[in-house]
């Protein structure tokens, strides 16, 4: 069979790819700035190609980046892991264990999703300060986390709503109590379910800047922060952000890369019958 | 092994009464079959005794003891559920020990009793294998394995056999009969087939919105309905339900029913003229060679409407003085609609209820 491109075939991909020329434009010019040296770049030759590959750019801003990157993988790790285990929790008794009232406070509990970053920031502030948090890694930790517990326990809570509910009862008949079941059946089931609430917790988190300026002090600054402050300084040699921004964004990409599809799939879940 | 007593046990979702106090005792060891249309309330009532739904009011005994605000795993009580509920990331080996690792038991008697109950379902070649790897009918005995290697005081079924192909139901139905006789345990089933509730039961209980419509054993409730209901829920073709009118002559009763009069054989107090539903069993209608011990007055010439033969028995839907009726007659009936064929009524299985109750009228 001979494939023959219609014109409307032709028109699609035409589209798509001008799109996508548009989308990585950016990317590009990120790229290309971060590889040349500082004497050559300049606004009129923005968009040539270094005349002289300059890798070190990436060495350099690694280091001067890399207490940040090390605030950001703690940061990350740990609010991730506890965000992801507590929304587990709450999906499990808000989907099995429904007691007098329980819909009620998940709706109320679903609204906090919907509250702006910003609109918490100065009683965040005030909150964290009071508990003595405020400045440090734990104070943004703690922050993420009551944050990130809205999301995390919808998205277990959907999941575990396709969990049959005989199972469960079952296990109770087996003599097995809140946390066995738990441990035993609803989280071994629930893997895929880790795995995308992971995902979304470490980029939410990773990316975030704004909490990051706000509530930490200048040796808890996470990446975000402390690209912005490479880039904000007075004659700045724009190889470094550049370089330090790719730095910052590849282990977000790689984690898409590698983990996408379970992403994807996992955010259908429920929706569609399998 | 325990007796089980329900003592005017009422459940109500909001304002919705799905259990209207129902009293029961099921002796030891004894099988029950719970058995009504679909929300009938037979699935609540076993949730109950189970502990997965609370009791509205009163109360559920196990072995004499109140377990009405007990949790459900201190009941002792095991479960087969309609969907299996097998725990899908373990082995059958897991699953089936998964009740005695909660019960603290040690690796050996573990290891043994699994071992045991795996060889008596002929489970021991699949016992490294997931459920997803089983077959619809092996899954079914890892469920059944799951619940007799507790050793529990109840058992109790919830629809076991409604998910597996006719072939493979009756099957089952059989080995579970044989195997419960074995372990000797008060049982509770429920079910919405009929035929598994006459088979299976030691006594058969029947339910209809949330009320007992009756307690018996399977000849009972075949041969002498409570009511209208047990009468056409409990056989297949159900009764003929027919509504005629009493006639007394001569202290000799018979029933007009459109324009057949049958004369009552039995010994029954009626009053002349009064309106009463009558029930025939379509096996209470013969016809052929079987017909020729009856009276002249149990005979009558039938017109067929549709005959279907079921291999070795056929049904017969026919009409006879006006009365449409369906039978099950021995024999290939191989007439023509609109044939007729001589017919008789074994009228001492007539059975007769009151038109406004529907409840059984019964001798006196």
């Amino acid at each position: 069979m001979i494939k023959r491109f219609s014109m409307g075939t032709l028109l699609l991909y035409g589209t798509l790819g001008l799109l996508v020329i548009a989308y990585l434009l950016p990317a590009y010019l990120a790229f290309v700035t971060a590889l040349k040296l500082p004497g050559e770049i300049t606004l009129p030759r923005s968009w040539d190609l270094p005349a002289e590959m300059n890798w070190k750019s990436f060495s350099q801003a690694f280091s001067l980046l890399r207490p940040n990157i090390v605030n950001s993988i703690i940061l990350a790790i740990s609010a991730t892991f506890l965000s992801t285990l507590l929304g587990s929790l709450n999906g499990y008794v808000f989907s099995k264990w429904k007691f007098r009232g329980s819909e009620i406070i998940f709706t109320l509990f679903l609204f906090g999703m919907f509250i702006p970053y910003q609109v918490i920031l100065i009683p965040l502030f005030q909150t964290l300060r009071a508990m003595n948090l405020y400045g440090g890694l734990p104070g943004l930790i703690l922050a993420h986390v009551v944050y990130g517990l809205p999301i995390t326990s919808l998205i277990f809570r959907n999941f575990y709503a396709q969990i049959p509910s005989a199972l469960i009862e079952s296990a109770m008949l087996d003599r097995a109590g809140f946390f066995s079941i738990y441990t035993r059946i609803v989280f071994p089931l629930s893997i895929p379910g880790f795995v995308v609430t992971s995902l979304w917790q470490f980029t939410q988190i990773w990316n975030e800047f704004l909490w990051g300026i706000c509530l930490t002090r200048y040796q808890s600054n996470p990446i975000t922060v402390g690209l912005a402050q490479l880039a904000g300084g007075q004659a700045v040699s724009w190889n470094l952000p550049m370089a330090g921004s790719i730095l910052a964004a590849i282990p977000v990409l790689l984690i898409y890369v590698f983990l996408g599809r379970y992403f994807i799939k996992g955010l259908l879940a429920g929706s569609v019958k399998e | 092994m325990a007796l089980v007593e329900l003592i005017k046990v009422t459940k109500q979702f909001g304002k919705n009464r799905v259990v209207h106090g129902i009293d029961l005792e099921i002796k030891d060891n004894e099988f029950i079959v719970l058995v009504g249309p679909s929300g009938c309330g037979k699935s609540t009532v076993l949730r109950m005794v189970a502990g997965l739904e609370s009791l509205s009011g009163g109360e559920i005994r196990i072995a004499g003891k109140s377990v009405s605000h007990t949790l459900p795993r201190d009941r002792n009580v095991a479960m087969v559920f309609q969907n299996y509920a097998l725990y899908p990331h373990m082995t059958v080996y897991d699953n089936i020990a998964f009740s005695l690792k909660m019960a603290k038991k040690s690796k050996n008697e573990t290891d043994r009793k699994v071992r045991e109950a795996a060889e008596m379902l002929e489970l021991t070649p699949f016992l490294m294998r997931k459920p997803a790897a089983l077959s619809g009918g092996q899954r079914q005995r890892v469920a059944m394995g799951r619940a007799i290697v507790r050793k529990p005081d109840v058992f109790l079924f919830d629809e076991p056999l409604s998910n597996l192909d006719a072939q493979l139901r009756t099957q089952m139905r059989m080995e579970l009969r044989k195997l419960l006789m074995k372990m000797k345990t008060t049982t509770i089933y429920v079910t919405h087939d009929q035929i598994e509730a006459m088979t299976l039961a030691d006594r058969i209980v029947i339910l209809k919105d949330g009320n007992i419509q009756q307690v018996g054993s399977p000849i009972d409730v075949f041969e002498k309905p409570a009511s209208t209901f047990v009468a056409t829920f409990i056989g297949n073709p159900p009764t003929n339900i027919l509504s005629g009118i009493i006639h007394k002559k001569n202290k000799a009763f018979s029933v007009k029913i459109g324009e057949l009069i049958l004369p009552v054989p039995s010994e029954q107090d009626f009053e002349d003229g009064q309106e009463i539903l009558v029930g025939i069993r379509p096996d209470a209608i013969k016809a052929g060679e079987k017909i020729l011990s009856f009276p002249e007055s149990w005979r009558f010439p039938g017109e067929i409407i549709v005959s279907e033969i079921l291999g070795g028995q056929s049904l017969i839907e026919f009409m006879v003085e006006g009365v449409n009726m369906i039978a099950e007659v021995e024999g290939r009936i191989l007439e023509c609609p609109g044939a007729f064929m001589d017919l008789g009524f074994d009228l001492n299985r007539m059975m007769f209820f009151d038109s406004i109750t529907e409840k059984a009228i019964r001798k006196r």
